[in-house]
């Protein structure tokens, strides 16, 4: 007798039980530890220990910054102090995806440019002890400032940024300056003046409505977030960097908090009173080129924007930064306030072959030519300060240096959710679509970030992270 | 038995290409299921039902399923329709002519219009629906609306159009390889048939639902099953065309995107694969309900 579908389904199904579940490619959490490299012995020219010979594997996330600087500037250093030393070079636009059943299978590259759309999660490689501990190389002398350890060398923040758990983990190697985007010659032309208040702010929207400009948009389809960050950096210009600490650190109540609602009240109502709904349905680039046209005044996002654009970039345009305007007359942080963040994650992989030629090929890329080097190629300061005089920078950067210098101490803090909490912070990004399309009301708002921040603080599942500053 | 050699001999290779890169997949998403794998280790702890506790009480899990359940009516019914009535038009509604039945004027032309969107890649499609639905006056639909004084739509940005806008888009893409399917059907219908009806009086009306669907239900019940299970993917036209990838408010999402989401973005592999299990069982019953419900008895003729 033939076998019928019926008897074909069965055999499948015990043939699914009989299966050896230990024999597939997952095992139980006992895997033994990888090889830990043994170091070489530490000199003076040789802080970290590393073996002269060893291979060296650098993975570079190929996105707008491309990978030359890596190849030219970085690994052109290394391969100088370290000629018997073979590099492998690996560029890509898929860190994850490449990288995830190779850290599954314990065949690791050695330096991880973890960016782009597809980055590994951070959070998860520390659970697995993927990523170095980052001290010998904070503490080992640096090689742009002699006599001066490299975590002396670096730009407030830098050190913080790079903690997961209180321990140094991630290099976060280039610094940007987030807030309000806006053609300074069309200001000029037009004798408008960048607004300080929220009532000077309304006005100019007033104004630029009968001149047939929007006075402010953001991209709804791709990037939503480069809103979410504008409310929360709003709401920390309100009631201080506190806010945004709170909210990085699950507290109880620090969606619902005041400073959060009025942020995002006061922007729910600039959209509604000179935004365009169309842009709900853009992405960035769309809408980066429109304000290119001079349709969009004000645009929120980072100084990495000239860069992006400077090909559709007209002779008409010329890219200024202005701080997000008063929106009480009893903010804590002053109107000069802006967002001075660090980006571009770099990791050491702790189970490769070649740990310690890791951490020296981070240090050098924090060298003088290395770091000055990065800025005259790609145009993005790094975190290495004061390495960028007589460089030729965009005028979006010279604008935001400019804006920092008047910001002094006051500058509003990176939100760390962002990667601490992937979950929340794409929440907050169709959060932040509902509100200021008007489906939902800042009150709604809070209350759906605050118990959707309830509910990750709940899940033993996902590892706590704090901050204190 | 040597029968039984020969035939195995020619089955061993695909069957073990089907278990390797097919089944043992799927067992081991079974088995991820039950973890708490996060995706960059081989070590995992089993955390029972856990997942699937989860996922039952979460609200987008629902919304996807919501969201298939309108697809998985309206896609198939629209592109159904759409089809037999393009075939019917391009192969009999033309009448006969030399023995054979015709379709209409210039049925070969429309034949590689109706053809031409299935050639097209998933991402390519979505790419240019991206131009069509632009909510500004640059969109080809809104730019048309502009001109006429209409104030823009957000097809996609609007939560009641944006899944009605996906299903359009996807049926846009797959009438053209239903039209050809039903059309080789019809094909096959003999020509006596229709002349008898056409004799007895039967207009076109009559005939297409008298004869042409009866005599295509086995052809209908397979597209239908095919198109079933295309309601439960949906990923990438969803991933390149919606906000949110899912968005606006969920109200696109499907499931696949969320497994993607929750595998790749949060490394919560486990409760990803939690959810295709849930997806795997869904298109199981979707088509062992339908090969149940539409079966009927097969007119010989």
């Amino acid at each position: 007798m033939p076998p019928t579908r019926r008897d074909v389904l069965r055999g499948l199904g015990l043939a699914a039980l009989a299966t050896p579940l230990a024999a597939c490619a997952t095992a139980a959490r006992d895997a033994a530890p990888g090889p830990t490299a043994s170091a070489a012995a530490t000199s003076a020219n040789n802080p970290l220990g590393v073996d002269a010979a060893r291979r060296l594997e650098v993975v570079i996330f190929s996105g707008g910054n491309g990978d030359k600087y890596a190849v030219d500037l970085h690994e052109a250093a290394y391969r100088r102090t370290y000629p018997q030393a073979e590099i492998k070079h690996v560029a890509t636009q898929k860190v994850g995806t490449q990288l995830r059943p190779r850290f599954i299978a314990g065949d690791v590259p050695d330096v991880v440019n973890n960016s782009g759309p597809e980055a590994l999660d951070l959070q998860s490689l520390v659970q697995e002890g993927h990523l170095a501990d980052l001290t010998p190389l904070f503490e080992a002398p640096s090689l742009a400032f002699p006599g001066k350890k490299v975590k002396d060398t670096l730009v407030g923040g830098a050190y913080e940024n790079s903690l997961i758990d209180g321990v140094p983990r991630v290099l976060q190697y280039t610094v940007a300056h987030r807030a309000l985007w806006y053609n300074a010659k069309l200001f000029e032309a037009k004798g408008w003046s960048v607004p300080r208040t929220w009532a000077e702010f309304n006005a100019l929207g007033e104004e630029a409505k009968k001149a047939g400009i929007a006075l402010f948009a953001y991209p709804g389809q791709v990037g939503p977030f480069y809103q979410l960050w504008n409310l929360i950096y709003s709401a920390a210009k309100i009631g201080g960097n506190k806010v945004i600490i709170d909210i990085d650190n699950l507290a109880d109540g620090a969606w619902t908090a005041e400073p959060v609602r009025q942020a995002v009240a006061a922007w729910a109502q600039i959209q509604k009173d000179y935004g365009d709904k169309a842009y709900f349905g853009l992405d960035h680039t769309q809408t980066q080129v429109k304000h290119l046209q001079d349709k969009v005044l004000f645009y929120p996002c980072g100084s990495w924007l000239e860069n992006e654009m400077a090909k559709d970039k007209p002779d008409t345009f010329e890219y200024a930064i202005a701080p997000v305007p008063s929106i009480t007359s009893a903010d804590a942080l002053p109107y000069e306030a802006i967002m001075i963040g660090v980006s571009e994650a770099f990791f050491v992989a702790a189970k490769g072959k070649n740990p310690q030629g890791g951490l020296e090929y981070l240090r050098m890329m924090l060298s003088r030519e290395g770091a000055r080097g990065y800025t005259e190629m790609t145009k993005n300061l790094t975190i290495v300060n004061g390495l960028v005089d007589g460089l030729q920078l965009t005028s979006a950067v010279n604008s935001a240096a400019k804006a920092q210098e008047a910001a002094g101490k006051n500058t509003i803090t990176d939100a760390r959710f962002e990667t601490w909490y992937k979950e929340l912070f794409d929440y907050g990004q169709t959060q932040t679509n509902s509100v200021m399309a008007g489906r939902i009301t800042p009150d709604q708002f809070c209350a759906n970030m605050q118990k959707k921040a309830d509910e990750l603080k709940a899940d033993s599942s996902i590892a706590k992270q704090t901050r204190s500053v | 038995m040597r029968r039984h050699g020969f035939v195995a001999g020619f089955l061993l290779l695909p069957v073990l290409l089907y278990v390797v890169f097919v089944i043992s997949p799927y067992v081991q998403a079974f088995q991820i299921a039950l973890t708490d794998w996060r995706g960059v280790s081989a070590g995992l702890d089993f955390v029972g039902l856990d997942n699937f506790r989860r996922m039952f009480g979460n609200e987008t899990f629902w919304q996807a399923i919501r969201n298939h359940l309108v697809l998985l009516v309206a896609m198939p019914l629209a592109t159904v329709s759409l089809a037999l009535l393009f075939a019917y038009l391009l192969n009999v509604a033309g009448g006969s002519r030399g023995g054979t039945m015709t379709g209409v004027k210039g049925s070969g032309f429309y034949r590689v219009v109706f053809f031409l969107p299935q050639v097209l890649a998933v991402a390519v499609v979505g790419v240019l629906f991206k131009a069509v639905y632009r909510p500004d006056s640059s969109g080809v639909i809104n730019g048309v609306l502009v001109k006429l004084g209409m104030e823009p739509v957000g097809w996609l940005t609007d939560q009641r159009l944006a899944l009605w806008s996906i299903i359009a888009v996807m049926v846009w893409q797959a009438v053209g390889f239903y039209v050809v399917l039903f059309s080789a059907g019809m094909a096959a219908i003999p020509k006596d048939v229709f002349e008898a009806a056409s004799l007895d009086g039967a207009g076109r009306t009559r005939m297409f639902f008298s004869i042409t669907l009866p005599l295509l239900w086995d052809t209908v019940q397979v597209g239908w099953i095919y198109l079933g299970i295309a309601a439960f993917d949906g990923f990438a036209l969803v991933n390149v065309l919606s906000m949110e990838q899912g968005g606006p408010d969920g109200a696109t999402t499907v499931l696949a995107t969320e497994i993607y989401k929750n595998a790749f973005s949060y490394s919560r592999f486990g409760y990803a694969s939690a959810l295709g299990v849930a997806l795997f069982f869904l298109t199981l019953t979707f088509a062992a309900l339908t090969m149940r419900v539409t079966r009927r008895e097969r007119i010989v003729y």
